[in-house]
């Protein structure tokens, strides 16, 4: 089934009275991928994604899901596929079991209650009300309602956002697990590791639009290098002019922010000891240096100036 | 199998938040039952007290004073003037007598005690002038249980008590849901809507049973209040009753955004059938002009239809009317309720 698409969309618009959150959005999530939407707070993804699970209705643009329509098979949409939203607050009072026994009811067909709870290892925790659940556990309560129907696709709206690492990683297994049973997720992050770590494909969303489509590799590999330099000098030093970097080999691009300056390149060896050697020739002394693989953000970065986090 | 019954499943789910929520169970059995304890103690019956009477002080005060000084039922003081009208203007007498020919009364006739003291005062006051009884008359004395103010309270009680409960119990667990973005998770869910709506029905109709059992029983073990009517007729008003007002707290709570706005709401409705459904005291009181507003409305019919089976017998049949307006409340509630729900 793979290649098929599990659900396509075209020219989505959404206004809220006079700001327009969906600026004419085209996507397309192939059967079986995990497709990311990777964007600032604000940046549209959540509106997407409500339009795509039938909760808004968009004011302009085509939607299908499973090859049926919203509006005129919402029921049989509903019953294949599974939803957590980003801020839904199950009720305090009942226990895990309970409340995941309450979402398998609204189904015709799906998994045994205790099966999924295993999925998400909550199983020692059945039994215990989700006012005493962590974070994590009650997001994974979250998702364990989402599967509990066996569906065909899975929506996640920054599952991740708020916990700590390790709930981050075991709630990451739970989506590969998914995946590799086949199952197609749709998912909305403003983590690019988290993109680039669950991910297939992604779609990097700014003001309600797509800004840049791919695999995580193939978007990276557009920065035209793999590699980024960063570094900061002492207290009242200027960096050298863009110029006089990007004539270093292999720069690509030059970016100057806070007193931190950052580079572009495509090879790490050839670049770094250039970029030093040019700051010794200066008289310039560093006071903290940093190199990683390109990476999402980067390319963020270099498509809006801005920074995922605080866009 | 109900383990897959979505109705069932999201019934239970009302009841366990019920069950596990302290302060909801306090409010709906055991706050009721303090207050008929309370008023039933304040409003207690017993022997009426003494007329307080002043008689002004001047010529012929204290032989008016002697000679009536044998009638049971008044309280007499000797007062100069001044002090005769202070009191009576703050409460503390209830009439002056101001001997003389003729003698004169001076009282608020607004008021019901000096009324009544103008009339027992006159009478003692005739017989020392000679008054005598034109026909002899006997006096047959009872306390007729279901005569008696606890009487009339306790289906008041039951009326407000399942008033307030519909509307806390199913506009706050709706608005709940609706600010923790619950509602919406449904929504995104194949769960029909009317089974949602149908839960917080037949939840209430499960607890409806245990709440009139113990105020109801309470009342009868602890005051002695009557129950003439039939069980089966009294289930049938109660639950009438408790599922027009759970109807009328969703649609209170049909599109409220947060939990403060559906209060403020609630009070709104509540408030005036507080003081004008005769829960406390008969809705007689208010003015005729007012009355058809009061009878139509729903918390009038539920008290009026309670009383007259508990304390008259009164049948199914002639229940029609409240039924018919406590039934108008449901169906109307439901449906526009259903119609501008807001989900998301």
């Amino acid at each position: 089934m793979t290649g098929t698409a599990a659900i396509r969309c075209q020219g989505l618009v959404k206004r809220y009275k006079d700001v327009v959150a969906v600026a004419g959005l085209d996507l397309e999530v192939r059967t079986g991928e995990c497709f990311g939407l990777l964007g600032p707070n604000g940046a549209g993804k959540t509106t997407t994604v409500e339009i795509l699970e039938g909760l808004l209705a968009p004011d302009e643009g085509d939607v299908e899901v499973l090859g049926m329509r919203w509006a005129t098979h919402d029921h049989a949409i509903r019953e294949r596929i599974g939803v957590q939203l980003q801020e839904t607050k199950l009720a305090d009072k009942l226990t895990v079991v309970e409340i995941v026994t309450l979402f398998r009811s609204f189904y015709r067909r799906g998994h045994a209650v205790d099966e999924v709870l295993d999925v998400v290892q909550l199983g020692e925790k059945r039994n215990t009300w989700v006012s005493k659940l962590s974070g994590g556990q009650r997001q994974r309560l979250a998702i364990a309602c989402a599967l509990v129907s066996d569906p065909d696709i899975l929506f996640l709206d920054e599952p991740t956002t708020g916990l700590d690492p390790q709930s981050r990683r075991q709630l990451w297994d739970v989506v590969a697990a998914f995946r590799a049973r086949g199952g197609t997720t749709v998912l909305t992050t403003h983590y690019m590791d988290e993109a680039e770590r669950l991910c297939d494909r992604v779609a990097v969303v700014d003001h309600g639009k797509t800004i840049a489509f791919g695999t995580p590799k193939e978007l990276i590999a557009s920065l035209g290098a793999e590699h980024v330099i960063e570094f900061a000098l002492g207290e009242g030093q200027a960096p050298p002019d863009d110029a006089a970097l990007l004539a270093l080999p292999g720069v690509r691009e030059v970016r100057a922010a806070a007193g931190r300056t950052t580079l572009t390149v495509e090879e790490l060896h050839r670049s770094l000891p250039a970029v030093i050697d040019e700051l010794e020739r200066r008289g310039l002394g560093m006071t903290e240096l940093v190199t990683h693989h390109a990476t999402l953000e980067d390319l963020f970065l270099h498509l809006t100036g801005r920074h995922l986090r605080d866009a | 199998m109900l383990e897959r019954n979505p109705l069932v499943q999201l019934t239970l789910a009302r009841l366990r938040e019920f069950v596990r929520q302290p302060e909801t169970v306090f409010w709906v059995f055991a706050f009721p039952i303090l207050l008929a304890v309370a008023l039933g103690i304040a409003f207690r019956n017993r022997p009426p007290d003494r007329v307080r009477v002043a008689i002004q002080a001047g010529a012929g005060a204290d032989s008016l004073a002697a000679q009536l000084a044998g009638a049971k039922a008044l309280r007499l003081d000797v007062l100069d003037s001044a002090t005769a009208a202070a009191r009576l203007r703050t409460g503390r007498v209830a009439l002056i007598i101001v001997p003389g020919d003729p003698v004169v009364y001076r009282f608020d006739s607004t008021r019901t005690e000096s009324h009544v003291a103008r009339l027992v005062a006159d009478d003692e006051v005739q017989r020392v002038y000679g008054r005598r009884d034109a026909r002899a008359v006997r006096e047959v004395k009872i306390t007729e249980k279901g005569a008696r103010y606890i009487d009339f309270l306790l289906p008041g009680l039951l009326g407000m008590n399942l008033m307030g409960t519909g509307l806390w119990g199913v506009g706050f667990a709706v608005v709940s849901m609706r600010v923790r973005k619950l509602l919406k998770r449904l929504l995104a869910s194949p769960m029909r809507r009317s089974h949602l709506l149908l839960s917080f029905a037949l939840a209430r109709l499960a607890t409806v049973g245990l709440e009139v059992l113990a105020l109801v029983g309470f009342g009868m073990l602890v005051f002695g209040v009557p129950f003439r009517g039939s069980v089966v007729t009294f289930a049938v008003v109660a639950l009438t009753g408790a599922l027009t007002f759970s109807g009328i707290g969703l649609l209170v709570a049909s599109r409220a955004q947060t939990e403060e706005g559906v209060s403020g709401l609630m009070n709104v409705v509540m408030l005036p059938m507080y003081v004008l459904s005769g829960s406390f005291f008969s809705a007689a009181n208010f003015p005729d002009v007012m009355q058809p507003f009061i009878k139509a409305l729903p918390l009038t019919a539920l008290n009026d239809a309670l009383r007259a089976v508990m304390l008259d017998g009164t049948g199914l049949a002639a229940l029609a009317l409240p039924l018919a307006i406590l039934v108008a409340w449901m169906v109307a509630s439901f449906a526009v309720a259903l119609k501008i729900f807001r989900w998301l």
